[in-house]
């Protein structure tokens, strides 16, 4: 059986396993991995080899080393597909990749057949679409939460790769990695929780509210673009059209109007909940369950009723 | 600094958009107008041609239509435009229109090419590092920030934890999200003289490209299957009389979310 590769960037994360379950309905799982990872739970999840890459010339710089490291073990054990993230670096790297190889490649994948056939939400999540790579083979990108991680124990022998990059892969120093808020919530892409406050909220202080329902219910936090336009909360953590595409099992929007923008990032969640003081806002209209009325009033009580419960 | 800028042209997201016959993107039934995080990307080269000087060329790929979008780009500010139109790049992938972008940014020597970090149509992210592969050149992608300094350049790059400092001297390509910056409108005296400001149309000939390597014929992936998906249907709204709060934790609850 062909080997798949799978790409993991930066440490093994939720993500991760749901590749690896994707990738055993393709081939023989080999994981390629930069730096630190935990090889045990590469194992766990079906990982038969693993492909081990370090170093200042692949830390030290922006994705072209990775790049080159992956296009050369392509090009020497000719898998049968190379699945990475839909992250901003697991697309980045597939972009390098499909030039270096002059291969296609498919992105934002939620399904991947056994022959490589990819499916694709499009156009805010309202049409869906089948496509496959005709030059080369298969490299797709997968976002996350895309299916249910299901381990399968192997035991992975670690290979050591020789890292030889070019000096174009070194154009791009990277000087400084900053971390600027993450506490212990999951992270927004992977998270099967996402609590989001939008303009509603009305500033950056009563976002403790919607921090405070995301903690409880163990969920990440979103915001629309109005909220982070306004500055009530950071870019990293928009949801929509110009920010983050979620698909968790729950959505809950507090004082978010729902507009197309915002329902480009988040109409594919399983189920949808809304607090709204607007009966009219279109939010309703795709929440499975929507209470209309003050969340000032509203979450507190619900936060209360859950801590009760617990 | 010579500065090129990638625009796009693309249908407008706030209305229904959907995929012709041939699986293409439907440019026709469609409001098409500059993607939105491209403005992002001329705002920055004019502001950076304002403090060091230097000329600011917008680059389009896109069928004859796509010249609203170039006078709309021109309008803020722009000093000239080219546009790559050839009738065989229909149905082109990423990897061919990358190959069609680089060859037509081999013959404007830039030192810096801005674009927009996404389209709003793909949303793919992927040209700027195939050019950056292509042509040679650093990437510093997904910027919040861009600093001149002569040729060197540093970004903060937005992560999903924060942000990372990136550093390159050009020639370089830099995307951006709509952190950066806060985009001008054009004003009238802009949108009189974008009418007048040069616009050089390239074939796929005039770079060297034969029709085969682009569009269907030279696609490295193809659509097999589209289909719309059900609306969403709203379920029940309650109104908040006092329990709105318990009537939600209720609902999780028989949902398993708490």
């Amino acid at each position: 059986m062909a080997e798949v590769l799978v790409v993991v960037e930066n440490g093994v994360k939720k993500v991760t396993l749901e590749l690896l379950t994707i990738a055993r309905g393709l081939g023989s799982v080999s994981a390629v991995v930069f730096g630190d990872a935990d090889t045990a739970k590469l194992g766990e999840y079906g990982a038969e080899k693993i492909y081990a890459a370090s170093g200042e010339d692949v830390d030290g710089y922006l994705v072209a080393p990775k790049a080159t490291v992956i296009a050369e073990l392509v090009k020497s054990v000719q898998p049968a597909a190379v699945l990475l993230a839909s992250t901003q670096e697991g697309k980045e790297i597939a972009a390098r990749l499909a030039i270096k190889l002059d291969n296609g490649l498919l992105t934002d994948a939620v399904e991947v057949a056994a022959d490589g056939t990819a499916t694709q939400a499009v156009f805010a999540g309202s049409a869906i679409v089948k496509s496959k790579v005709t030059k080369g083979l298969p490299i797709v990108t997968v976002r996350p939460n895309s299916v249910t991680p299901v381990p399968a124990a192997a035991s992975p022998a670690v290979e050591q790769l020789t890292v030889a990059v070019s000096g174009t892969d070194k154009l791009t120093k990277v000087v400084e990695r900053v971390v600027e808020q993450k506490g212990s919530r999951p992270e927004l892409t992977e998270a099967g929780i996402v609590v989001s406050g939008g303009r509603g909220v009305g500033n950056a202080d009563n976002f403790k509210l919607v921090e405070e329902l995301a903690d409880l219910l163990g969920g990440a936090v979103g915001a629309s673009r109005a909220a982070v336009d306004s500055g009530y909360y950071p870019h990293q953590f928009q949801v929509g059209q110009t920010g983050k595409t979620v698909s968790p099992q729950l959505y809950v929007a507090l004082g978010i109007s729902g507009a197309i923008q915002h329902r480009a990032g988040m109409q594919t969640s399983k189920t949808i909940v809304a607090v709204n003081k607007d009966a009219e806002a279109p939010i309703f209209e795709l929440a499975d369950f929507g209470v209309v009325g003050d969340l000032f009033k509203v979450i507190p009580q619900a936060a209360e009723e859950i801590r009760k419960r617990k | 600094m010579n500065i090129v800028v990638l625009v796009k042209q693309v249908p407008d997201s706030g209305a229904e958009r959907t995929l012709s016959a041939d699986f293409s993107v439907d440019r026709a039934s469609s409001s098409n107008v500059i993607n939105e995080m491209d403005e992002y990307a001329i705002e920055e080269a004019l502001k950076i041609k304002e403090a060091h000087g230097g000329e600011v060329t917008v680059l389009t790929v896109g069928p004859a239509g796509a010249t609203d979008s170039i006078r709309k780009a021109l309008s803020m500010g722009p000093d000239k435009a080219v546009h790559v139109q050839d009738d065989a790049l229909h149905g082109s992938c990423a990897v061919a229109t990358s190959k069609v972008l680089a060859a037509a940014l081999r013959t404007l020597n830039a030192d810096l090419i801005l674009s927009g970090a996404e389209s709003t149509d793909g949303r793919v992210q992927v040209v700027p590092h195939m050019l950056a592969e292509l042509l040679g050149v650093a990437a510093l992608t997904g910027a919040r920030k861009l600093t001149v300094d002569g040729s060197q350049l540093t970004v903060e790059r937005q992560t999903d934890e924060g942000y990372e400092v990136v550093t390159a001297a050009t020639p370089a390509i830099v995307s951006v999200w709509d952190t950066i910056n806060e985009p001008r409108y054009p004003s009238f005296k802009g949108i009189m003289a974008a009418k007048k400001k040069p616009v050089q149309a390239l074939s796929l000939g005039d770079l060297g490209i034969s029709g085969d390597e682009v569009g269907f014929a030279g696609a490295t992936s193809q659509v097999l299957e589209f289909t719309k998906r059900p609306a969403r249907t709203g379920g029940a709204k309650v109104v908040d009389e006092g329990n709105g709060g318990e009537q939600l934790v209720s609902y999780l609850a028989t949902e398993k979310f708490v």
